[in-house]
């Protein structure tokens, strides 16, 4: 079946997973934002690669975080940027998602940005849409967040070089994760020979070992001589759901600490999509420390989402 | 009817000679990948530039991106001084229709406001479509439009020109 | 209306016939096979040369969507996809709006469906009043209204004790209750099989013990209670084994599959295929396959479509949000032919699996072709291979899978109490 990710000429027409994408292709998308990220230091941050193009930010789950991050990447490409909280407005109204998508493409959109609750929404969107439309997976459910894993490729290579003789380790509530399942298949894509998840066994999903993890229960077993620890945030609604006791306990055991740090590698990078919940997942100490490299990571994803965009736009 | 190539390290030595005499020790030379950077360190030594040689990729400035898309490789662009003020020389290896130029000058300004910029080019093609001129000029050469004339390098460095399809 | 269909092979699981040989009827009954009756003069005779006449197939599960869900489909409309497919009998599942837990309800689907002249309807009634799993129905009258047996659709009943006495009370009268087994509590919140296709597309997942234990519960509870069940829809390949061994301990137990999990795995969710959001979801390949063998060896008695017309509104929406479900009666008898073909089943086997079985379980004398008996048969084409198409199907659910996918098989004529209810040269 062919992947609705790629035109005829085999060239990447909408983002909305990692999975399925060729080697080369990623490779590709991290080279371009370097260029970007050389951009984004200079006094004037803009190229004019989109200008005339309008950028529509759907956004039915609400994110203040990634919604900016992706707006700020479409103005350095001199696009026009609409944003919309449909989780306001007309999906309330009882509009069925295809309906709002056919009205917004009639107002001339180019590019959507497409955050949404269900899995599958990003893949249903770009089914639909017309075929001179591009469109980004902001996150779909716990499916996919596509620019997410490939800022995380792009933060690892830049500290740490080569995939093929790393040990990375995804620790936190990977059940519900779309970060950590992009990233999964973003880091087994380029050779990364050792690859963990950590967690208790109500947030492991079944068959997680098929996409290439190993499954650690035990954090300190998990942590030995890692080079990246990618930590997860942990949702508040969890602890409803009867799948944790508190955050209390989960920070006891899956938090994480200096001392737990300092059973991987000595140079090992802290990682965190954002937002962080201080005392949940990740100890402040750690978090400031100079092992983290989250801000960095903000930077790089302005790049990744520069490229990504520019790439798209130009295929 | 064959072409005959002038030989590029004879160029690049009359080039040279033309710059020498406008050269001050704020000059920054700035060369356009990728074949404009080749010929920009090549003069770039033998003027003995003081300030560091800049290096410009104009994929970002490209006036064509919407028919043939992003490049698949972009190269570092790097300036590494003030651009404010300053007289800058633009090295390019061939000047055709002006696109490049106008796209290197717009990424130029958006780092600063330079005193001035002048060009200096290994081969003048002609073919312009933009009111695009070069100060300095290895030579004038007509070239088929259907045929693309690009500059090379051996394993020693030296100099070459081709005539591509 | 006499009718003379001659030259075809007839297939009659029942009455044990697999040969080239003629049917009569007359009168809406079966008047003779082979021979012509004594001064038999056909008013239309139909050369069935080169098709097969068998018994009309009975659906063990097909959801008319009326009262309550006519905007999904109407009485009219599925019915005469059922004829279309060669269908002439049909139980429906007491899940409409309002559910049919009162005689009243049952009786008015029974007088619109009659009025139509096409399929003949089983309503199954509900096992507690609103499938609210409080309070039991008044079963008895239900019966007497039209309902061949009681059960709980695809609701949950959570309380074991109210699920015992209902089975109690049921084989007080000796009526069938049909379970689909599923822990609502282990489901909730499911979309697909909870295993490594779910995990890749972030899907909730439903795991096979919630099938499973759902199962052991059942097989207990009639243990204790001598209850006549038939599980419905089974999915998990550990299903199957507990009900072989339950049928060894002798217990009156019986099951079924759906027409597209005797095909169809959690593979074929793809890129978030929403018609393949069913209830219950598409299993592993080795679920697949145990339930392909299952049917074959007989464990599993029977094959149904568990026709569920959707509207195209709610299958065009994230797969999590989309209805589940999908149209089938059309497809009964290719799919079954499909699995007959591929598992190497001869087809009189294959036919007995949607005539002989289901009429079994439905405690009707029915699925044969016996001299005397209601004229119910389909003729069909067994070499015929064509496109499903969205215009083809008579449905008002056009949501399939196997949109645009070539099946064998190809229904020709039905007849319904000797009246021809559908021909395909004539549609």
């Amino acid at each position: 079946m062919r992947n609705p990710q790629l035109n005829d000429k085999g060239e990447l027409q909408h983002l909305l997973s990692i999975e399925g994408l060729p080697r080369e292709t990623l490779t590709h998308i991290l080279d371009t934002a370097t260029s970007f990220v050389g951009v984004t230091a200079r006094e004037v941050k803009k190229v004019p690669l989109l200008r005339g193009k309008s950028v529509f930010n759907l956004f039915f789950e609400a994110s203040t975080r990634t919604r900016t991050t992706f707006e700020i990447a479409a103005k350095r490409l001199s696009a026009d940027v609409i944003n919309l909280n449909i989780a306001v407005s007309s999906h309330t109204k009882g509009e069925t998602l295809l309906d709002t998508v056919d009205n917004l493409s009639a107002m001339h959109a180019d590019m959507f940005v497409v955050r949404h609750a269900q899995s599958g929404a990003a893949h249903l969107i770009a089914s639909h849409v017309a075929s001179h439309l591009h469109v980004i997976n902001a996150g779909d459910g716990r499916h996919a967040h596509p620019t997410q894993g490939l800022l995380d490729l792009y933060t690892i290579r830049h500290y740490k070089k080569d995939f093929t003789k790393l040990s990375v380790a995804i620790v936190g509530d990977v059940l519900h994760s779309r970060v950590a399942r992009s990233l999964i298949h973003a880091l087994t894509l380029m050779g990364t020979p050792d690859l963990r998840v950590i967690g208790p066994m109500t947030l492991i999903p079944a068959g997680v070992e098929k996409l290439g993890v190993k499954v650690f229960h035990n954090l300190e077993q998990g942590l030995r001589d890692v080079d990246v620890v990618v930590m997860l945030r942990l949702q508040s609604e969890r602890m409803r759901g009867a799948l944790l006791p508190s955050a209390q306990e989960f920070f006891k055991y899956y938090g994480l600490t200096t001392e737990k740090l300092a059973l991987a590698k000595p140079d090992a990078i802290v990682m965190h999509p954002g937002p962080m919940n201080r005392g949940v997942e990740i100890d402040s100490a750690v978090a400031d420390g100079s092992q983290a490299v989250i801000l960095p990571q903000v930077t790089f994803g302005i790049a990744v989402r520069m490229a990504v965009m520019s790439i798209l736009a130009g295929n | 009817m064959t072409l005959v190539l002038p030989d590029p390290e004879a160029l690049c030595a009359g080039l040279v000679q033309q710059l020498k005499p406008r050269v001050t020790a704020d000059t920054a030379l700035v060369g356009i990948h990728t074949g404009g950077v080749w010929l920009a360190e090549r003069l770039h030594t033998a003027l003995d530039i003081a300030l560091p040689l800049g290096l410009l990729d104009i994929s970002f400035y490209r006036d064509d991106f919407d028919k043939t898309g992003l490049h698949p490789q972009i190269k570092p662009t790097q300036i590494p001084f003030e651009v404010d003020g300053r007289h800058i020389v633009l090295v390019d290896d061939v000047l055709y229709t002006g696109r490049t130029v106008r796209g290197a000058m717009n990424e130029l300004f958006d780092y600063g406001r330079p005193a001035s910029i002048s060009l200096a080019v290994l081969i003048d093609r002609g073919g312009r479509e933009l009111p695009v001129a070069a100060q300095y000029v290895g030579a004038q050469l007509e070239v088929p439009t259907d045929r693309m004339l690009v500059l090379d390098r051996d394993e020693n460095g030296k100099l070459r020109l081709k005539l591509d399809a | 209306m006499k009718i003379h269909i001659r030259n075809g092979r007839l297939v009659d699981p029942i009455n044990n016939i697999d040969e080239r040989t003629d049917l009569f009827v007359a009168a809406g009954k079966v008047a003779a096979v082979g021979k012509a009756p004594a001064g038999f003069n056909a008013n239309r005779v139909i050369d069935a040369a080169g098709l097969v006449v068998c018994p009309g197939l009975i659906d063990l599960a097909a959801r008319l969507r009326e009262p309550g869900f006519e905007y999904k489909a109407t009485l009219e409309s599925e019915m005469l996809a059922a004829v279309a497919g060669g269908v002439t009998s049909l139980a429906c599942p007491p899940d409409t709006e309002p559910p049919l837990d009162e005689p009243g309800l049952v009786e008015m689907l029974k007088h619109r469906t009659k009025t139509l002249n096409l399929a003949h309807v089983y309503p199954i009634g509900a096992l507690t009043v609103g499938l609210a799993g409080e309070q039991l129905t008044e079963m008895a009258e239900l019966r007497d209204a039209g309902c061949v047996g009681f059960s709980h659709a695809d609701v949950p009943l959570q309380d074991n004790q109210v699920l015992w006495r209902a089975l109690q009370y049921a084989a007080t009268f000796g009526f069938c209750v049909w379970l689909r087994p599923q822990d609502g509590y282990l489901a909730k919140g499911g979309v697909a099989h909870d295993g490594e296709v779910a995990t890749r597309l972030g899907l909730p997942g439903i795991p096979s013990f919630a099938e499973t234990i759902a199962v052991a519960t059942i097989i207990e509870l009639i243990r204790a209670t001598g209850t006549r069940v038939h599980l419905c829809r089974l999915s998990t390949r550990e299903a199957v084994g507990m009900v072989r061994a339950a049928k060894r301990d002798g217990l009156p137990l019986s099951c079924d599959i759906g027409i597209h999990h005797a095909h169809l795995s959690e593979m074929d969710l793809s890129y978030f295929d929403s018609h393949c959001h069913l209830l219950p979801p598409l299993r592993s390949a080795r679920d697949r396959n145990a339930l392909r063998e299952g049917l074959k060896d007989g464990t599993i008695d029977a094959i149904c479509s568990d026709h569920a017309p959707v509207d195209e509104d709610s299958k065009l929406l994230p797969f999590g949000e989309s209805e589940a479900g999908a149209t089938g009666l059309e497809l009964l008898l290719p799919l079954t032919l499909k699995w007959a073909i591929e598992m190497k089943v001869p087809l009189a086997q294959a036919l007995a699996r949607i005539t002989q079985q289901p009429a079994r379980i439905l405690g009707l004398d029915a699925g044969h072709l016996s001299e005397g008996h209601s004229a119910d048969v389909c003729v069909f084409d067994a070499e015929y291979y064509g496109k499903v198409s969205a215009a083809g199907l008579k449905s008002q659910g056009k949501n399939t899978p196997f949109l645009g996918i070539e099946l064998p098989g190809k229904v020709r004529y039905t007849l319904v109490q000797g009246q021809i209810a559908y021909d395909a040269g004539n549609s």
